[in-house]
């Protein structure tokens, strides 16, 4: 379990993370979400050892990463921004030396040298130098550095950046398929991704987090929450009586009108409170006849909520 | 302080070295510059004698730019690429990385001093040194580099910016070699108390190193050489523990 406490990093009279405390249990999937310089890597880096907190604490499975920095790092797999990796070794003498560092031995040190390398697609450019590896290359390495010891506590800063769309779905698998036994964090501007892997989300700004819970909980908070688009057709004239009588139902707040023209109508219906209004509008919709082209229930997208509350 | 991990991170960053094309155009210009100033500059025929004396001679001043040289990418260019972000937030301590990648580079000059052999056989086929003196050189010679490279490693750890840690350190350990100098010890001397010109001169390299390659063993040369290494390399471990980040 990685436990932070009151976190807070200052650089001058920047304050990048802000008093953000937060739990992550075995098993779960912490997508990190903000705005550029929001401080979502400073957090990371924080978490991993490399800076130290101005306030607060970080405890990874009850070891804090102050008293006791070589415990928690040795339970962490860390992919820091960017992919670091050391531009004149190749693939293989890198996770080499990695692996001899984490204090892996003998045929255990090969055999998950050879897992990671399976793992994350290496194969064929194993004996090339770093430097000369594309973006997406790159960015692997800095990942099977970062799995290589089959870590507790895995904390990735942008895992899919740079990465086609292959490779993508196949980093979401490799996380979720190793994300019952760890603690995974990793922070993302795809927000697509949180979807795909992500158990739990916590956006934040100006190093202070504004939200956090599941994907779900997060898209409710959208004003497009349970509301009803709906197109039917009608002519012109009856248009003004239609909107009255959508507006007379008792679940809806409000009514803004999509398109119209002669002969169609396309409305977005909210409901009070995000209440489920669709059986209702169906009903209603029934009743009186219409003819109903499209009825369908918004759930509310995760890049409108973020928009909404990292925006002022 | 673990010394299977400073010996692997040793072996990475020795490999590297040789992994680049530093590592040859490094040995080569430091033997063709000792062959240079010990042939020519050093008169090393027409003197007559059977030693290494003007080979050694020259060490402090080629170490002055050499070593830096050397030192210059030890911090500064893990801090360019990133890399200190990965090497800190493995399970090492500061203390290793630092005696790691100094045990390196104090390595790689130990080989690029070793290649010079050519230079002791010529002399005793030319005559009969005291090779015990020679010896001696080799050692005293060995330790001031270390005590370069210690500074440059210090200075290294504050930039990213491997030209300004080149310069800085050039300038350094320059006043470390004229401490000792004659001409700085007589502009002192000049006006202030005895002791404080012996305490200038006995922080130079040259003084140090001068008594051990005439073949004097005298055990405060080597505290001196090796206190200072250890001073810079512990004020190196500080100043990342501070600055990591910057
Ligand atoms: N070493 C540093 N010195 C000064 N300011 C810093 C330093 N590192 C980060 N910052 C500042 O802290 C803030 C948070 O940066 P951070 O890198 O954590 O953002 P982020 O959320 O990861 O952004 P991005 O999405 O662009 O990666 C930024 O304003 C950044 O400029
Ligand atoms: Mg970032």
């Amino acid at each position: 379990m990685v436990e932070i406490k009151k976190l807070s990093k200052d650089f001058g009279s920047l304050m990048a993370v802000n008093d953000i405390s937060f739990q992550v249990k075995q098993g779960e999937v912490l997508g990190f979400l903000g705005p550029n310089g929001a401080g979502k890597s400073t957090t990371m880096k924080m978490i991993t050892g490399f800076l130290t907190p101005s306030a607060g604490s970080v405890t990874v499975n009850g070891h804090d990463i102050v008293q006791n920095p070589l415990a928690v790092k040795q339970r962490i797999g860390y992919l820091p921004e960017g992919a670091p990796a050391y531009p004149d070794m190749t693939p293989a003498s890198f996770l080499e030396f990695v692996a001899q560092v984490r204090g892996l031995r003998g045929s255990n040190k090969q055999s998950r040298i050879e897992d990671t390398v399976k793992k994350v697609h290496l194969e064929g450019v194993l004996y090339q130098s770093i430097d000369t590896l594309s973006k997406g290359f790159k960015r692997r390495v800095g990942l099977a550095q970062a799995i290589l010891h089959d870590p507790e506590v895995l904390i990735l800063d942008e895992p899919t950046d740079g990465l086609d769309p292959n490779q993508k779905h196949e980093v979401r698998t490799l996380i979720k398929n190793m994300a019952e036994e760890k603690v995974i964090i990793l922070s993302t501007h795809i927000l697509e991704e949180v979807h795909a892997v992500c158990t739990r989300a916590i956006i934040i700004a100006d190093g202070k987090i504004l939200a956090d819970g599941t994907p779900a909980e997060l898209e409710a908070k959208s004003q497009f929450h349970n509301a009803v688009t709906m197109t039917l057709h009608c002519s012109t004239a009856k248009a003004k009586q239609i909107r009255q009588s959508l507006l007379n139902l008792p679940g809806v707040q409000k009514l803004e009108t999509l398109a119209k023209n002669n002969s169609m109508q396309s409305y977005q219906i909210f409901p009070h409170a995000h209440r489920s209004i669709i059986g209702e509008i169906s009903q209603h919709a029934r009743n009186q006849q219409w003819k109903v082209e499209e009825l369908h229930v918004n759930k509310g997208r995760l890049d409108e909520v973020f928009r909404s509350i990292t925006t002022v | 302080m673990r010394g299977n991990l400073i010996w692997v991170l040793f072996r990475r960053e020795l490999a590297s070295y040789f992994a680049t094309p530093i590592a040859y155009v490094f040995i080569v210009i430091f033997l063709f510059l000792s062959g240079i100033f010990t042939f020519y500059l050093g008169n090393f025929f027409a003197r007559g004698q059977a030693d290494l004396s003007p080979f050694f001679t020259f060490h402090p001043w080629l170490y002055l730019f050499l070593i830096p040289a050397l030192s210059m990418r030890l911090w500064a260019e893990e801090r360019k690429g990133g890399t200190i972000e990965l090497l800190l937030t493995l399970p090492i301590t500061i203390t290793e990385a630092v005696l790691g990648k100094f045990l390196a580079a104090w390595a790689f000059t130990a080989i690029a001093l070793i290649l010079t052999f050519p230079m002791w056989i010529s002399v005793n086929y030319l005559g009969n040194p005291d090779n015990a003196v020679i010896i001696a050189g080799y050692i005293g010679s060995l330790l001031m580099a270390g005590a370069f490279l210690a500074i440059g490693s210090c200075i290294s750890a504050l930039t990213k910016n491997q030209v300004i840690a080149f310069v800085i350190t050039v300038v350094v350990c320059l006043a470390f070699i004229l401490s000792g100098f004659p001409l700085v010890l007589d502009f002192f001397s000049g006006w202030a108390p005895q002791v404080i010109v012996e305490t200038i001169s006995s922080f130079s390299f040259l003084t140090h190193f001068s008594a051990i390659s005439k073949g004097v063993l005298d055990l405060r040369d080597f505290i001196y050489f090796l206190s200072l290494i250890a001073f810079w390399l512990f004020a190196t471990a500080i100043l990342i523990e501070m600055k990591k980040a910057d």
